[in-house]
């Protein structure tokens, strides 16, 4: 176990590095200069201003430096938690930016997943054994997870929204009220997350629920399901073996999902305008931020790692065959 | 008596119709008998094992009973059956290597199932360790992994753990077929001294095998296309069979330890017939060299000696 934990460290320690190396290239890579934007919008015509406001930007950003130089004050910046100053909203530290935005992300993205998951292996599982449910859940499930994942939440904005008018369908509180510690806001920013959130939440919904229908299926056909019922063992008993082990390939599909649940999240911002991370990188593009998109995305990345570490963990507690596989098998 | 078969048929519902794979067998099996059932692939041998253990969602009781020490078993009737589950019929599956849930430690699958039988698992755990040491297994497998053991290491948990309840009868599928030769031998002295402790009455060991067959079995039962051939003392089958099917079956095999599955059955040309739409009569007459009018008629399975029964017309 020790060796193990040890060697994912490791290698996800590679992965970050791996990481922030990209994430520091490719802004570089954006086409459009930056400074020259900031100098353009102060609308100065005289050269020589031009000029200094160009040096003072530069060296502010730090790009006066070579570019090897750059890039180890770039880790030097970052231990000190340090991502360098929005363009965009200047002089905004990208850090806090990027901190007012996480909340929002985090705000639809746990609840959607944790409950997609519950509820969606809930059903499957029960699927598994009402044909009466099958015959509804199944076609649904299809229905939802085969629709283009735009649609869905353009569906939710106009028939929630638009159409019923029960839930706002833009922003992350109404654009009049100042974020505050009070019941009305608090209520308003619950009006706002809930179209974004049950968005995310349907999407995943329907694969959860249909994966672990098949699984239970497939598990209540599997040899020590038949051996067990040959032995009297009641349907109880058999059921909750094949539901521990069908959330097993779950457990790995949630891993493997985290990226394009992400991914999800943040298209759903866009969507719907909330302040999260995603219309972050949205706004960071539109305005050639490349500190405040670098910033974003560094984020999102150390939270995917992040994510898939506690996944791989907690997959080796609940399954003892990759257990055994580390410490090699007796025989 | 212990084990009564009449006339039982079992069939699989599929889309082209019943296959008729038991269609009409009749047999006993007595206290502490442990009988042998040999035939070619597909015969019907695991479907009779099934049949009256636990039939599977594409079986159909066709007719026929089952009783056991004198009480009927309701075959049919899978809630009713699982009262005799276990206690009463007991079964070791073709699939003995896979047969017990990879995630859960074998002792803590054992606890659950006997607490699903009202079975304190602290009251038996004597008794199964003392079982466990018989068949030279070390307690500790109690505290691991099905993956952690080997195939014959998992073949000899499921005997044991599939007799723990003192079963009358023990059904034992292809018991040794997935082992090796030390290990085989192993499991099927452990089989006769199960029999010989009083932990299971009767059985029925199903095999390819003959020489475990041979081994094991007090009497052999040979099966053909879902009918009865010849039932006989071990010793009778292999040097005085008399059933054509049977004398070709032994005469196919010159070496004991052959698997007739393996090898084309060279003295018997031909296949056995369509179980979808038998034809009437004797099922081997197709097959048969001594075929003759009157095998146009299904031949009774009838006592020619002492615990001797053939169903043939040209045995007298
Ligand atoms: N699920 C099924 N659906 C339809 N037919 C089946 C099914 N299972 C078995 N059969 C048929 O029933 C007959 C008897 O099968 P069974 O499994 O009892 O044979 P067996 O004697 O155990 O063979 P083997 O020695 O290969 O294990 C075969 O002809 C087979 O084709
Ligand atoms: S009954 Fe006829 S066909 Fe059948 S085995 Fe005997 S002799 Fe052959
Ligand atoms: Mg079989």
């Amino acid at each position: 176990m020790r060796g193990y934990l040890a060697r994912k460290t490791v290698i996800y320690g590679l992965t970050f590095v791996v990481a922030v190396t990209l994430n520091w290239l490719i802004p570089r890579l954006m086409p459009g200069d930056p400074v020259q934007r900031m100098v353009a919008r102060a609308a100065v015509q005289h050269p020589e201003t031009i000029a200094a406001m160009t040096a003072y930007y530069e060296q502010t950003f730090g790009l006066d430096l070579p570019l090897w130089q750059q890039y180890l004050n770039y880790w030097a910046a970052l231990f000190r938690g340090d991502l360098g100053t929005s363009v965009w909203l200047f002089p905004a530290p990208v850090a806090q930016v990027v901190l007012d935005a996480v909340p929002y992300t985090l705000g639809i993205m746990i609840p959607a997943i944790l409950l997609s998951f519950v509820v969606g292996n809930s059903v499957g599982a029960m699927a598994a054994r009402s044909r009466w449910l099958d015959n509804v859940a199944l076609p649904v499930g299809y229905l939802v997870t085969a629709m283009p994942y735009m649609w869905l939440a353009i569906l939710l904005a106009w028939g929630l929204g638009v159409a019923l008018g029960w839930f706002p369908v833009a922003g992350g509180y109404d654009f009049g009220m100042v974020p505050q510690w009070s019941w009305a806001f608090a209520g308003d920013l619950l009006q706002h997350w809930v179209l974004p959130f049950l968005s995310l939440f349907l999407v995943s919904l329907g694969g959860w629920a249909i994966g672990m229908r098949n699984l239970i299926i497939y598990e209540l056909e599997s040899d020590y399901a038949n051996y067990l019922s040959a032995l009297g063992a009641p349907k109880r008993l058999v059921r909750q073996y094949a539901f521990r082990n069908a959330m097993l390939p779950q457990i790995t599909g949630l891993a493997l999902q985290l990226g394009t649940i992400l991914g999800g999240a943040l298209v759903t911002e866009i969507v719907f305008a909330y302040p999260g991370l995603g219309k972050l990188v949205l706004s960071a593009i539109q305005n050639q931020d490349f500190f405040l998109l670098q910033g974003t995305l560094l984020f999102v990345v150390i939270g995917v790692l992040l994510a898939n570490f506690v996944i791989d963990i907690v997959y080796v507690l609940v399954d003892p065959r990759t257990r055994t596989g580390l410490t090699g098998g007796t025989s | 008596m212990s084990l009564s078969v009449t006339d039982l048929r079992v069939h699989y519902r599929t889309l082209r119709g019943d296959v008729k794979a038991l269609d009409g067998v009749t047999f006993e099996v007595a206290d502490g008998e442990i009988m042998g059932i040999a035939g070619e692939s597909g015969c019907g041998k695991t479907t009779l094992g099934k049949a009256l253990i636990r039939l599977d969602t594409r079986m159909k009781h066709a007719g026929g009973t089952v009783a056991l020490d004198g009480e009927k078993l309701p075959i049919a009737d899978d809630g009713a059956m699982r009262r005799h589950r276990y206690r009463e019929v007991s079964l070791i599956p073709q699939y003995a290597m896979s047969a017990m849930n990879p995630t859960r430690k074998i002792g803590r699958m054992i606890r659950d199932l006997l607490a699903a039988h009202n079975v304190r698992y602290a009251d038996v755990l004597p008794e199964l360790e003392r079982r466990l040491k018989l068949v030279g297994l070390d307690i500790d497998v109690l505290k691991r992994y099905p993956i952690e053991l080997s195939g014959g290491m998992k073949q000899r948990v499921v005997l044991v753990l599939s007799t723990l309840l003192n079963p009358s009868l023990l059904i034992g599928d292809e018991v040794t077929s997935a082992l090796d030769v030390s290990s085989q031998k192993a499991v099927a002295r452990a089989l006769v001294e199960f029999r010989d402790h009083g932990f299971v009455r009767s059985m029925i060991v199903i095999t390819h095998d003959i020489s475990v067959l041979f081994q094991v079995a007090d009497t052999i039962l040979v099966m053909y296309a879902g009918h009865l051939a010849e039932k006989a003392p071990a010793r009778t089958i292999i040097d005085e069979p008399l059933h054509p099917y049977t004398k070709m079956l032994i005469g196919a095999l010159p070496k004991v330890g052959d698997r007739y599955e393996e090898q084309q059955l060279e003295g018997i040309e031909g296949r056995p017939p369509s179980l979808l739409d038998p034809p009437a009569g004797c099922r081997f007459r197709a097959r048969c060299p001594l075929a003759h009018d009157r095998c146009a008629e299904a031949p009774p399975f009838r006592e020619v000696a002492e615990g001797h029964q053939v169903a043939c017309w040209a045995v007298s």
